[in-house]
């Protein structure tokens, strides 16, 4: 399945440039660049789109997008942003980095990742990294905090990761990362 | 269809030995009830009446255990003899703490034996932490929940209690159960010996249905009961 991508930005130089980077990338399908941020609730609606790429810095109350819908933020960002204005984001894509390294971020931050098929057991790097968090004793709210996403998606995560390896307990998740060698048996209490 | 459905469910004349045959994990019911193994070929009726337990009682607790959308209406808790209510859920919580957990325990302790480092010592702090879970749990409803029943049985007002609060606070002790399966046999490295793992598997999976019609037993025939036994004795 095709990840819908919007992109929420006034200046046309860059959703040109963007558009040129994911053009022919069969994980996406890009939908009609948004210029104007007043109308990002409408274009959501309407469009659906499993991944927004926003400039952090737009008049947007993101945690309300979040909270209200089934979709990865992406921030996208020109020059340094505080860590607080990114907190409710899944990913963030700096201009200045590679074709790759943004096309890998955008995949890694999709929603539907999970679904995507072959492997779809496993989890994916983010669910492994809230996964390693969790096993060492960390809330939501820390997690959240120190991968700079929202607690809405370390929630989603952890959905995901109970889905996938059928195990809802922490302490149970526990050994999970133990048996796996996500976390060292020192960094256990 | 109501009827059909009525009509599956046992009847007193019907040979003890049959419904344990058609339904082996009903096995484990007789002893908690106070009826010991040996029944030969009597009807439930008359095994029933020779220990001092009530047929109703005991079909209703047979029915549940074994037709899962069984849901027994008020009509029928309230017409069936529940003294024995109480005593069945101490003596299932003795089986559970005294006989299944341990025995699930003795074969995590060699499955553990066979791992690494301090992951075998995890492992076990893990069952270890949902017994003690499970201890409380039970502890809780024989402190509190009991005697409250107790009492109202006996005719007394007691409002030191009431079983709003159970059901407030009364948790799913089955969930861990299941995140254990899910480590047994599908997690842990591949042993030398599948045995202990097969063998434990199958415990898990037995105690867990178990407790679920515990959970079952607790939240859909006595929770009614004592309601409308609370209300009677308010009137």
């Amino acid at each position: 399945m095709k990840q819908r991508l919007l992109i929420v930005e006034p200046s046309e130089l860059i959703i040109e440039g963007l558009k040129s980077i994911l053009e022919g990338q069969i994980r996406f399908k890009v939908l009609e660049p948004e210029m104007n941020a007043d109308q990002l609730a409408k274009r959501v609606l309407a469009s659906r789109p499993d991944i927004v790429l926003i400039n952090p810095t737009l008049p947007v109350d993101f945690a309300k997008l979040q909270g209200e819908h089934h979709l990865a933020l992406v921030a996208l960002v020109y020059q340094y942003v505080e860590r607080e204005a990114l907190k409710n984001f899944d990913a963030v894509v700096d201009i200045r980095d590679s074709r790759a390294v943004i096309i890998e971020t955008l995949a890694q931050a999709s929603p539907g990742e999970a679904d995507a098929g072959k492997g779809s057991y496993e989890l994916t790097k983010r669910e492994t990294a809230v996964l390693i968090q969790l096993a060492q004793g960390k809330t939501n709210k820390e997690i959240a905090d120190a991968l700079n996403v929202s607690v809405h998606t370390v929630i989603s995560h952890r959905k995901n990761i109970t889905h996938k390896t059928g195990i809802k307990s922490v302490a149970g998740l526990t050994v999970y990362a133990m048996l796996n060698n996500l976390i060292d048996e020192s960094s256990l209490l | 269809m109501k009827n059909n459905a009525k009509s599956r469910l046992f009847a007193g004349e019907s040979r003890l030995s049959d419904l344990i045959v058609a339904h082996p994990s009903l096995l484990p019911l007789p002893a908690r009830l106070g009826i010991h193994l040996g029944f030969g070929d009597r009807s439930i009726a008359e095994v029933c009446e020779d220990n001092g337990v009530d047929t109703g009682f005991f079909l209703l607790i047979s029915n549940v255990y074994t037709f899962n959308n069984y849901i027994p209406s008020t009509a029928t808790i309230l017409g069936t003899d529940m003294t024995g209510l109480v005593p069945y859920l101490e003596k299932s919580h003795r089986y559970y703490v005294d006989k299944r957990l341990p025995h699930i325990e003795r074969h995590l302790d060699a499955i553990a034996s066979n791992l690494r480092g301090r992951i075998g010592h995890v492992f076990i702090g893990f069952f270890k932490e949902y017994k003690q879970e499970v201890v409380d749990h039970f502890l809780h409803e024989e402190r509190d929940v009991f005697p409250h029943i107790r009492a109202l049985m006996a005719g007394q007002q007691d409002t030191t209690y009431s079983i709003g609060e159970f059901l407030q606070t009364h948790s799913d002790i089955e969930g861990k159960l299941d995140d254990l399966l899910n480590i047994v046999f599908k997690y842990l490295p591949p042993q030398v010996d599948d045995d202990n793992v097969m063998d434990v598997v199958d415990d898990i999976l037995r105690l867990s249905e178990d407790l679920k019609k515990h959970t079952f037993i607790e939240e859909k025939i006595m929770v009614p009961l004592v309601r409308h036994l609370e209300k009677a004795i308010l009137s």
